[in-house]
């Protein structure tokens, strides 16, 4: 099968006055369509460049980012980008929030704007659709940059650490909402240095080394159901343990 | 939550708090009279030399006696109108380059150095090459308040646009956003408050330089009764004018207060 988005041999260096940063270097990985890849790494180790990478925003030095083969050279259509915070506009209300990347696009309308409602209502915001950001929870705040990332119908999504900001049970839930409203036919990839997360919501685990990033080791996790039941599974705790090896952590 | 209705504890904190409120107000405009009244009194038992001093009496009927002839609205309305001009043309113009300089970082690098010194520079030494370009008329007046007025609206305004977030940039441009689209969907409604802030230094900026043009050049305005009143020393006239001045300002003020209320309550935010 012809991968959906593909890392060939990436090369990224940050340049500043007092020396460059050499981030990723011979960076190779490929994402098949309707795939959960979760990239789990120590922080600092070039997990968010290579969303701004798969995003559009950043160009490689070397080698390619193809998205169905093709380079990246602009953010893609069908692509939705959630950050560690919501950065929701506080001057405009929650729909017109969520409406936000549809009208940058250009493509407002009636049909657009029924699938934004349709994701309000699935969200459980039907009834703060034009309440403002500040009078929200943070759990529904972040299911508002949900709703916003995917108004856009993105055939993939860049998850940047979107939980972090959250508390433990609004994070949990939130997961449960995230892969059920992403369905089996749209491909994510998640940055996290939590690894109870990506073990829950991904179907691989790609563990990153320090800078500059390289993939440690790839595990293919075989769990079913939603990411709390996969939480309460006997297997869960070998992959944890597992990943903790892997991820080589370090304390103080 | 609020809870729907009212215990007997809510009420009297409600009642407690409008009777500050009260007490606040009354002893405001109580120190106010006070004032006035101990000036008035001092004045007419000749503890303080009126003819120095004025007082509030000799001061209204002066105003009184220059409004009766009309002449007093014709300096309000003169004044008024160049400080108006002043701060619109300074608003504008100081908006226009502070979005131009976040639109070029490096233009911005070369210039700082010069909007510092601008900043710094007291604009009224400005003023007597302003006569000799323009001429000893309202012209250079209101180029004198939009030059005290522009350099704290640009860089406060410009400070404002740095300061939105570069996750929401970062944000708006994964839907393939424009800097222009950029500029208008984040930067500018992100620093609203602070354009409004900006605005609010400015007005006082556009009246202390409509008030030194008019020191300089002018023939009417309330800036020019101040001069003409301190040369042939009537203090009444130099204190009637101020005292106008002080209320005409607060005025100004007050409209722009209540504009940055309507956009708070717009937008849903609590004070």
């Amino acid at each position: 099968m012809e991968p959906l988005l593909d890392f060939q041999n990436v090369s990224m260096r940050y340049h500043a006055l007092s020396g460059e940063t050499n981030v990723l270097e011979d960076f190779s990985l490929s994402i098949s369509p309707g795939e959960f890849v979760a990239l789990l790494g120590p922080s600092g180790c070039g997990k968010s460049t290579l969303l701004s990478l798969a995003a559009g925003l950043l160009q490689p030095d070397k080698g390619r980012v193809l998205l169905r083969g093709r380079a990246i050279t602009a953010p893609p259509m069908h692509m939705g980008y959630m950050l560690q915070r919501d950065h929701l506009f506080p001057w405009l209300s929650v729909r017109q929030n969520a409406c936000l990347g549809l009208k940058v696009r250009g493509i407002l309308s009636e049909k657009t704007e029924k699938r934004v409602d349709d994701l309000l209502i699935s969200c459980g915001l039907k009834d703060f659709a034009s309440a403002f950001p500040q009078q929200l929870s943070g759990g529904m705040r972040q299911r508002a940059a949900l709703v916003r990332t995917l108004a856009l119908d993105p055939e993939f999504l860049l998850l940047d650490e979107p939980f972090s900001a959250l508390d433990a049970q609004t994070r949990i839930y939130l997961a449960d909402e995230v892969k059920g409203l992403l369905g089996d036919k749209r491909a994510a990839l998640l940055v996290s240095h939590d690894i109870s997360e990506c073990i829950s919501m991904a179907d691989r685990v790609v563990v990153l080394s320090r800078r500059p990033a390289r993939i440690k080791r790839i595990v293919q996790i075989d769990l079913p159901g939603t990411p709390r039941q996969r939480r309460s599974d006997p297997k869960f705790r070998e992959y944890f343990d597992l990943l903790w090896k892997e991820l080589d952590v370090h304390v103080g | 939550m609020l809870v729907e209705s009212v215990s007997d504890s809510q009420r009297d904190y409600l009642r407690r708090c409008r009777r500050r409120d009260r007490m606040v107000v009354a002893v405001r405009w109580g120190a106010l009279l006070f004032f006035l009244g101990l000036w008035e009194l001092s004045a007419r038992l000749n503890w303080i030399d009126p003819f120095l001093l004025s007082s509030p009496s000799r001061m209204a009927l002066s105003m009184a006696s220059l409004a009766r002839t009309g002449e007093l609205f014709s300096h309000i309305a003169v004044t008024l109108g160049e400080t108006l001009a002043g701060f619109l043309l300074g608003s504008l113009l100081g908006l226009g380059l502070a979005a131009l300089l976040w639109w070029s970082p490096t233009l911005s690098r070369i210039l700082d150095p010069y909007l510092v010194i601008l900043n710094a520079l007291p604009k009224i030494a400005l003023g007597p090459v302003l006569i000799v370009w323009m001429g000893s008329g309202p012209q250079a007046i209101i180029v004198m308040s939009l030059l005290v007025s522009v350099v704290v609206t640009l860089t406060t305004v410009l400070g404002g646009f740095n300061e939105v977030s570069r996750e929401k940039i970062t944000l708006l441009r994964s839907f393939g956003a424009t800097k222009r689209q950029c500029f208008c969907m984040v930067v500018l409604p992100g620093s609203l408050p602070t354009i409004v802030s900006a605005l609010k230094l400015g007005i006082g900026m556009s009246w202390v330089g409509v008030i030194v043009g008019e020191f300089l050049v002018s023939r009417a305005g309330l800036g020019y009764l101040i001069v003409y009143g301190g040369q042939v020393f009537r203090l009444d006239l130099v204190m009637g004018a101020t005292a106008i001045l002080c209320i005409l300002a607060a005025l100004m003020y007050f409209f722009v207060a209540y504009f940055e209320k309507r956009l708070r309550d717009k937008r849903g935010e609590r004070p």
